[in-house]
């Protein structure tokens, strides 16, 4: 009896606390959500009451548009690449076996782990002597940078799971190895590859530091707005822009939730 | 119909292999050239770039060529002879004429308090004079001008600044510089690095001590919770995670303000009666950081979890261990290697935050990054920001390394 009600407060006391670390990771992030329809000019509660306006002001200002859709492009575009050639370089890593192959593969991955602020203003001085520096090819080069490694981590990590057999036995029933690449290898990572474009999108949405020190005013994205803005005039319009922001990364988490079960689903009924 | 075919491979698997193979490096080199050409132009080139400025030291050979040159290839004796003399005297007044002694000035001025207004006003006086004083060298005449000239400490720091490369920003970055004597302590007032990479650890040090407790009870719920609690919980970490680095310290600037809920709540609850400040601060700073930080730790801990057997916790308890030994002493240390993995990743990210301390911090409260950056912008020091930045990187490296080996090849990954 007494260690039942010990062990009960125990899991009580674990509840509690991961209820109250959850809060703290969430709430910040959904408490900055109904400021960005709150009626008043100051990013305080109580709410005021409702009002559209910060929403229209975000969609009149050339400055916030032009950051939505330079982000927009930037992540797509900087995506697609990444996705390219990171899956190619996963394809090519899985194909051979090598002397430095581990090597290779940490100096392919290492943009995740250098600390940002070097790269970026790495690219300021040496983007800046090959004349790429307040261009639109510099920023995209620089996104498609941090983003193609996570294609190459998700596609090897698809890859790794592969079935080697599956190959062979396309050939043996007489598919050449371009029939047998899109029939049979490319479906089957197919998920890998989509989980690596929006890990590479997410990056390139949220990028701000490479886009402070290279980028042409013209060029600015919605975080790089974001950042400026909060230094110098903490508007409501923020708060329409991360609500807009937090709308990205929810379908974006949405998705890579799906791809995850599917995928679960799929090798469990394998 | 399997007979012949296997004896046909018994008599030519050698030359099919090795035919196959090159074809296949062949192939595997191809798929993996355009990543890293691509990495080596965009990625690699800027981080050497940058780090290359750290040692590199050729602003004073680059306005000053004649007196580098002797310099690096003369003697040991420091002040030198007359024909190193008049070298400077050549280079002072070619820079005269050119308009760059201010750069060997400014570049002078690191090393040695005082080497800039020594450096500009000789060079004034020598604009216009084509012989040393009558009756001596050129020696004489500068030591006339200005007796720092004589100094041993002016020519250590002149030699030092010889070029191509040097030790003199990594040095610095150490609160160290070369002086008459050997190496020394920087002047007090020039003595601000130590303190900046030690803030930067301890900033880091805090933030990762703060996300295991806060982390490690997330974790445990994630791998042994009820199942249908503890997918959503998941989705509960990764939302942070994909959500926008500038939103989340947006909302922590919002909640931190004065104004802000969490004063707010504060102040509702009696605990105080006028706003604790938490903005543009230690406090808010670290708030922020280890609410970044936390989904790095919880899941690489969660992972680990998921492969710790129940039953041996349960065999711990039925031989009589209390919760909290069975806890202790069989499921702790299990969990070792995931705790181990998610503290290096959130010390390693800690230590290169630049948004967040500039958002949400104090002037105090800068972080190493602040000064690579300041230092490329603002003061155009690119020797400083690159020697801070191989410090930065150098750590960084190290103890990726670690990681590495604790997470195994996919602990990069997230989610």
């Amino acid at each position: 009896m007494a260690r039942l009600s010990a062990d009960r407060l125990w899991r009580w006391a674990l509840w509690a606390a991961t209820a109250l670390v959850l809060a703290f990771l969430v709430v910040p992030i959904l408490a900055v959500l109904p400021l960005s329809v709150n009626d008043s000019r100051f990013l305080t509660y109580p709410l005021r009451g409702f009002t559209d306006r910060w929403y229209i002001e975000f969609f009149s200002d050339p400055r916030w548009t032009r950051a939505l859709a330079n982000s927009a492009v930037l992540a797509v575009s900087s995506a697609a690449i990444a996705t390219v050639l990171g899956t190619l370089a996963a394809l090519g890593l899985a194909l051979a076996e090598f002397r430095g192959k581990a090597v290779l593969l940490a100096l392919l991955l290492s943009p995740l782990v250098v600390p940002v602020i070097v790269f970026g203003v790495g690219l300021a001085l040496f983007f800046g002597q090959v004349g790429l520096v307040r261009t639109f090819p510099g920023l995209l080069a620089a996104h498609v940078a941090l983003g193609a490694p996570f294609a190459l981590l998700t596609v090897g990590a698809a890859l790794a799971s592969f079935d080697r057999t599956l190959l062979r036995a396309a050939q043996g029933l007489g598919a050449s190895p371009a029939v047998a690449f899109r029939r049979v290898v490319l479906p089957l990572i197919a998920p890998g590859v989509l989980a690596g474009f929006l890990f590479a999108f997410a990056t390139s949405f949220d990028e701000v530091v490479v886009n402070i020190f290279i980028a042409a005013p013209e060029h600015r994205t919605l975080p790089r707005e974001m950042f400026s803005s909060l230094r110098e005039n903490v508007s409501p319009v923020i708060a329409a822009a991360a609500t807009l922001m937090t709308l990205v990364a929810a379908v974006l988490l949405g998705t890579m939730e799906w791809l995850k079960r599917r995928t679960r689903r799929m090798t469990v009924s394998a | 119909m399997s007979a012949p075919a296997a004896s046909l491979d018994a008599v030519r698997p050698p030359v099919r292999t090795i035919g196959r193979d090159g074809r296949r490096r062949l192939l595997a080199a191809g798929l993996v050239a355009p990543l890293a050409a691509f990495l080596l132009f965009a990625f690699a080139a800027p981080i050497i770039w940058i780090l290359g400025y750290g040692v590199a030291d050729n602003e004073l050979a680059s306005v000053w060529p004649r007196v580098s040159a002797e310099l690096r290839d003369g003697g040991d004796e420091l002040p030198p002879d007359e024909a190193v003399f008049a070298a400077l005297a050549a280079d002072l007044r070619g820079s005269q004429a050119s308009r760059t002694a201010a750069t060997a000035a400014r570049r002078l001025n690191y090393a040695l308090p005082g080497g800039r207004s020594l450096v500009t006003q000789t060079a004034r006086a020598l604009a216009d004079r084509q012989e040393p004083d009558p009756g001596g060298g050129w020696r004489e005449t500068l030591i006339a001008l200005d007796p720092a000239w004589g100094e041993r400490e002016t020519w250590v720091a002149l030699r030092q600044a010889s070029g191509p490369v040097s030790a003199f920003f990594l040095l610095s970055a150490a609160d160290l510089r070369l002086g008459a004597d050997g190496l020394e302590r920087a002047p007090p007032e020039q003595r601000i690095y130590l303190a900046v990479l030690w803030r930067t650890f301890a900033v880091a040090a805090t933030v990762t001590a703060a996300a295991i407790v806060l982390g490690f009870p997330v974790a445990y719920f994630l791998a042994n919770g009820p199942p249908a609690l503890a997918s959503v919980a998941m989705v509960l970490v990764l939302l942070p995670l994909w959500t926008s680095l500038l939103v989340r310290t947006g909302a922590w600037v919002v909640l931190l303000q004065d104004q802000g809920l969490v004063n707010g709540a504060l102040m509702a609850l009696g605990l105080t009666s006028e706003p604790v400040r938490l903005l543009f601060n230690r406090t808010g700073l670290t708030i922020a950081m280890v609410h970044i930080s936390l989904p790095y730790l919880i899941l690489p801990l969660y992972a680990t979890m998921t492969t710790i057997r129940p039953e041996l916790v349960k065999a711990a308890r039925s031989l009589g261990a209390s919760p909290a030994v069975a806890f202790w002493r069989v499921y702790l240390p299990q969990t070792l290697p995931g705790l181990a993995a998610g503290a290096l990743l959130v010390f390693i990210l800690s230590l290169g935050y630049y948004i967040t301390p500039a958002l949400v911090g104090g002037a105090g409260d800068q972080l190493v990054s602040y000064f690579i950056a300041f230092y490329t912008t603002e003061t155009f020091n690119w020797g400083m920001a690159g020697a801070l930045a191989i410090l930065l990187v150098a750590a960084t490296a190290i103890l990726y390394v670690f990681y590495a080996r604790l997470a195994g090849p996919r602990g990069l990954s997230l989610g």
